[in-house]
C-alpha cells in the first residue's frame, strides 16, 4: 500500500509539470496538441545533455557533481520544451496555421526527434538517474511521513512548487490577468492594449519548457533512467489531467496524484488478466470525460475552459 | 491655430483590399464638445475611429491631437494620447469582474492591488453618476450595465477624447436618457465626445456638430443648432427621402396565429416565458417591444418549432385548406412548408440563418437544396434569386459569389430578410432586422414588411427602436421577464406607456431582467 501510494506520487508529479505547461499555455488560448511530442523532445534534450557531461567527467577522470548532473539536464530540458513552443508559436500565430493540426504534427515530429537522439547516446545518461531520485537528507528520520512526503527526487518538489507558483501568478497578478484576457477573448484583450502575440509566444514557451520537465521526470525519476517508449502516452494524459482539473494548477497537484494512482493501480492487483489491466489504465481518461460532462451540464462560469481556446486571432481580420 | 483643438484629423484615407473604406476624412474636435458622426451603414463611421484608437492604421493623412501630429500604431499609443474608445460590441471579459475588466492589460506602478482598484472605479463612477458594482462579474450584468464598465473603462484611463460607437442601439429609452445626462457630465467636465449613431433624433439633441460621411467619403460638418433632420439626411443618403413610414389600414384580418397560454423553461430551469397568449392577425404588422433578452427570441424560436414548449399551444389556421394546426406537434420543417418564416437577426448579425464563409447563391440554397430532385445541386435557381435580391434590395456586393461575410452589416440583412420574403410566406417573423442599419436600408426593409403586410401576410415585428415600432405597427405586444406586460394600439400609445411596461415585471420581480 505504501510502495503505491509513493509510486503514484512520483507518476503524478510527472504528470504535474505536463498538465501545468499546458494550463500556462492554454491559458493564452493556444490549444497546444504537441504537448506529447515536446514531452518526447524535452527528456530527449535533458537525457542527451547528461550523457554528454556524464561521458565528459568521465574522460577527464573527474567525479560528476550532483547539482550539475541535475542542473545540466533540467537547463537542456527546459530549452528543448521551449524550442518546441517556438515553432508552436510561430506556426500558428505568425504563420496563422490551424493550431489542432500543428500541435499534432508537433506530437508527431517529437516522438521522431527524440527517438533518433536517444538511439545517438550511449546508455551512459541512465546513471544520472540516481541523481534524480536521490531522497531529501531528513526523509529516514521522519517514518512512514517522512518517506511518502520527503523520500522523492528533487523534480516532484520543483512540480509543486511551479503548479502553485503558476496558480499565484495566473490569479494574483497583472500579467496573469492580462494572460486569462489574452486566452478568453483576444480582442478584447487587444482593445485594453495588451500585446496578443507577445503573450501567447511566450506563454506557449514557458508552458511547453515547463511541459518538457515532465518527460525528464519520468525518465529520469519514475523509470529510473530506463528509455521507454511510451511518453507520449504520458503527454496526453497531461492534457486530460488539464480538463480534469478545471484549468487550475493548484487542484492539478491533487489530481495528478489521483491520476498516477489510477494509472498504476492495475500492476498493485494481483489475478487480473492482461485485458483487464488495459482497461484499468483507461480510468484516467474515464474520469476526464465525467468531468466534463459535469462542467458542461453545470454550465457554471468559473469551470469552463478559456473562451478562445484553439482560436486564432488577427486584428485586422473582419 | 486654435488651441483649444483636441483631435484634428486631416485627409485621412484607408481602404481594404480594393474597398476604399475612408477617401480624405477631415475632422475636428474641441475640448467640451460633442461631436455626431453620421453616416449611412458601410460609409466607414467604425473604420474611422478605429483608425483613432489605433485599431486600423490609416493609409494617408495625418492626426493631430493638441495641435501635434502623432502616429497612433496600437491601442496602446490611443491610450497615451488620452483616447478612449466604447465599441459598439462590448469588448469585455465574461468571466472577469468590472474592476478586472478595468484595470486590464495597464501597467500601473505598485503592487497588483484589485481593492485599490475597486475604491478608484466607484470613485469615478460617483464623480459622472454611474450606479455600478466595481466586483460583479460582466456576465452577471445587464447590457447597459456592461456599458458603463466600458465608459469607465476608458475614464480610468484618463481619457479625455471618448468615442462611443453606436452607444444607444441597445438600451431602453430610460437609460438612453441616463447615458445622455452621464454624457453631458463628462462635456462639462471638459471632456471631448465623439459619438457615432443612426437616430437623428439623438444627434439633434446631444450633439454640437456632426459631421457626415457617405459611402467613404466626407461630406461636411455642420453645427447642429443651425441644421434639421431633413437636411442631415440628405447629406447621409446624398438624396432626398421621405422620413414618414407609410401605414395602411390592415384589411381582411384573420386570425393566422393564436397562441394560448404558452410556457418555456430553458435548459438550466428558469422561466423564460410565462403563460403567454395572443393573436397575430393577418394583413397586420405586430410589433413586439421590451429589453433585450426578455424572451421575444425564445418566443419567435417556440413559433418556429426551434424551442421545447412545456405548456400551451401555437394554432395556426391555414388560409389555404382552412383547417387548424397546432404547431407545437410539428418539426421547423413542416412549419417552414405551412409558410411560418422567422428571420432573426442576432446581435453579432451573423449567427442565425445564414453561413459567413458560403457566397449569397449558396445561402439561398440552405433553404431550397432538400427541394432538388436529381442527385447533384441546382444553382441556377438560387442565383437567380440571389441576383434578385442584390437588384431588388440595393444589395452592395462586389457579387453573387462574395463570401456573405464579407459584407457590411445592413446588406447582410438585407439578404436574409430577403430570402425569407422570396419564400411568400403566410406568417413573416422579423426578429431586429434593422439592428444597426442606416436610415435607407431600415426604410428599405419597412417598406418590405409594408409591402408584406398588403399581401395579407402576418407580420411579427420585435424591434428596439420605439419610435418605429409606434409608426410601423398596428398593434404592439410590451413583453417583460417573460411575460406579456401589455398590448397598446399603436397609432394611440406612447414612447413613455410602452417603457412603462417593458420595465413593469422587471422591477417587481427584482433585476432579472438579463
Amino acid at each position: 500500500m505504501l510502495a503505491f501510494l509513493i509510486s503514484a506520487i512520483r507518476l503524478g508529479m510527472t504528470f504535474l509539470f505536463g498538465s501545468t505547461g499546458e494550463t500556462i499555455t492554454e491559458k493564452s488560448g493556444h490549444l497546444n496538441l504537441g504537448i506529447p511530442g515536446v514531452m518526447c523532445v524535452g527528456a530527449s534534450c535533458g537525457c542527451y545533455a547528461e550523457y554528454l557531461y556524464l561521458s565528459q567527467m568521465r574522460e577527464m577522470r573527474i567525479t560528476a557533481s550532483p547539482f550539475l548532473a541535475i542542473l545540466i539536464p533540467i537547463v537542456a530540458t527546459l530549452a528543448g520544451g521551449a524550442l518546441m513552443g517556438l515553432i508552436f508559436s510561430f506556426l500558428t500565430v505568425s504563420l496563422r496555421a490551424n493550431q489542432n493540426v500543428t500541435g499534432l504534427a508537433l506530437t508527431t515530429f517529437g516522438i521522431g526527434v527524440s527517438d533518433y537522439m536517444i538511439s545517438e547516446t550511449g546508455p551512459i545518461y541512465s546513471k544520472g538517474s540516481r541523481y534524480f531520485t536521490e531522497p531529501l537528507p531528513f526523509a529516514d528520520e521522519l517514518g512512514i511521513v517522512g518517506e511518502i512526503l520527503f523520500s522523492h527526487g528533487v523534480l516532484i518538489y520543483l512540480s509543486i512548487i511551479i503548479a502553485l507558483l503558476t496558480s499565484f501568478v495566473l490569479n494574483h497578478t497583472r500579467i496573469g490577468l492580462n494572460l486569462r484576457s489574452v486566452g478568453e477573448d483576444p480582442a478584447a484583450a487587444d482593445a485594453a492594449g495588451i500585446n496578443v502575440s507577445l503573450y501567447r509566444y511566450s506563454a506557449t514557451c514557458i508552458g511547453s519548457a515547463i511541459a518538457g520537465l515532465s518527460g525528464l521526470s519520468f525518465i529520469m525519476d519514475y523509470l529510473n533512467g530506463n528509455w521507454e517508449y511510451c511518453i507520449d502516452a504520458i503527454g496526453w494524459l497531461c492534457i486530460a489531467l488539464v480538463i480534469f482539473t478545471v484549468w487550475k494548477p493548484n487542484l492539478a497537484i491533487i489530481g495528478s496524484i489521483l491520476f498516477g494512482a489510477l494509472y498504476i493501480v492495475s500492476s498493485y492487483i494481483t489475478g487480473i488478466s492482461f485485458a483487464a489491466k488495459e482497461l484499468f489504465e483507461m480510468l484516467p481518461y474515464v474520469v476526464t470525460i465525467i468531468v466534463l460532462v459535469f462542467t458542461s451540464a453545470r454550465d457554471s462560469k468559473n469551470s469552463q475552459p478559456p473562451k478562445s481556446l484553439g482560436l486564432p486571432y488577427f486584428r485586422e481580420e473582419r | 491655430m486654435n488651441n483649444n483643438v483636441a483631435i484634428e484629423l486631416k485627409n485621412i484615407s484607408k481602404s481594404f483590399g480594393g474597398n476604399m473604406a475612408n477617401k480624405n476624412v477631415n475632422l475636428t474636435v474641441n475640448r467640451g464638445e460633442i461631436l455626431s458622426i453620421l453616416g449611412e451603414n458601410g460609409s466607414g463611421k467604425t473604420t474611422l475611429m478605429n483608425m483613432i484608437s489605433g485599431i486600423y492604421f490609416p493609409d494617408e493623412g495625418q492626426i493631430f491631437i493638441n495641435g501635434e501630429e502623432v502616429a497612433i500604431r496600437s491601442p496602446k499609443d490611443a491610450f497615451k494620447y488620452g483616447i478612449g474608445m466604447i465599441h459598439q460590441h462590448f469588448k469585455l471579459i465574461d468571466v472577469f469582474s468590472a474592476t478586472e475588466n478595468i484595470i486590464l492589460g495597464l501597467n500601473e506602478k505598485g503592487r497588483y492591488n484589485l481593492k485599490a482598484a475597486a475604491m478608484r472605479v466607484k470613485e469615478i463612477s460617483d464623480k459622472y453618476g454611474f450606479d455600478i458594482d466595481p466586483m460583479k462579474k460582466i456576465h452577471e450584468m445587464s447590457v447597459s450595465e456592461k456599458q458603463t464598465v466600458e465608459i469607465i473603462k476608458v475614464l480610468y484611463r484618463g481619457a479625455d477624447i471618448l468615442i462611443l460607437d453606436e452607444p444607444t442601439a441597445v438600451l431602453t429609452p430610460q437609460e438612453t436618457q441616463k447615458l445622455f445626462a452621464i454624457i453631458r457630465r463628462m462635456k462639462e467636465d471638459g471632456k471631448s465626445i465623439i459619438i457615432i449613431t443612426h437616430k437623428l433624433h439623438e444627434v439633434l439633441s446631444l450633439s454640437d456638430k456632426v459631421a457626415v460621411l457617405r459611402k467613404g467619403e466626407y461630406v461636411g460638418t455642420v453645427e447642429t443648432a443651425k441644421t434639421n433632420e431633413s437636411e442631415l439626411t440628405e447629406m447621409m443618403v446624398g438624396k432626398k427621402i421621405s422620413l414618414n413610414i407609410e401605414r395602411s389600414e390592415p384589411e381582411n384580418c384573420e386570425h393566422r396565429l393564436v397562441v394560448n397560454g404558452l410556457n418555456c423553461v430553458n435548459r438550466e430551469g428558469k422561466k423564460i416565458l410565462n403563460d403567454i397568449s395572443f393573436v397575430a392577425r393577418s394583413g397586420e404588422i405586430l410589433g413586439i417591444a421590451g429589453i433585450a433578452g426578455s424572451g421575444q427570441r425564445e418566443l419567435l424560436e417556440a413559433i418556429a418549432g426551434l424551442q421545447h414548449i412545456n405548456d400551451g399551444e401555437i394554432l395556426y389556421n391555414n388560409p389555404k385548406t382552412h383547417s387548424c394546426d397546432n404547431l407545437r406537434d410539428k418539426t421547423p420543417l413542416q412549419i417552414r412548408d405551412l409558410g411560418v418564416r422567422l428571420s432573426f437577426v442576432p446581435e453579432d448579425r451573423l449567427g442565425m440563418g445564414l453561413v459567413g464563409n458560403m457566397d449569397i447563391v449558396d445561402n439561398m440554397m440552405l433553404r431550397s437544396y432538400h427541394k432538388g430532385k436529381s442527385l447533384f445541386l441546382e444553382r441556377k435557381q438560387p442565383k437567380d434569386l440571389a441576383l434578385h435580391i442584390i437588384e431588388d434590395l440595393e444589395v452592395v456586393t462586389p457579387n453573387e459569389n462574395t463570401p456573405v461575410r464579407r459584407l457590411s452589416g445592413g446588406n447582410i440583412q438585407k439578404i436574409l430578410v430577403g430570402r425569407e420574403i422570396a419564400s411568400a410566406p403566410t406568417v413573416l417573423m422579423a426578429a431586429y432586422p434593422v439592428r444597426g442599419l442606416d436610415i435607407g436600408a431600415s426604410y428599405t426593409i419597412y417598406n418590405l414588411l409594408n409591402s408584406q403586410k398588403k399581401k395579407g401576410v402576418a407580420v411579427i415585428f420585435v424591434g428596439e427602436d420605439l419610435d418605429v415600432l409606434i409608426e410601423l405597427c398596428d398593434r404592439i405586444l410590451v413583453i417583460g421577464s417573460g411575460s406579456i406586460t401589455g398590448v397598446v394600439d399603436a397609432r394611440n400609445t406612447t414612447k413613455e406607456e410602452i417603457g412603462l411596461l417593458m420595465t413593469k415585471t422587471v422591477s417587481n420581480e427584482g433585476k432579472e431582467s438579463e
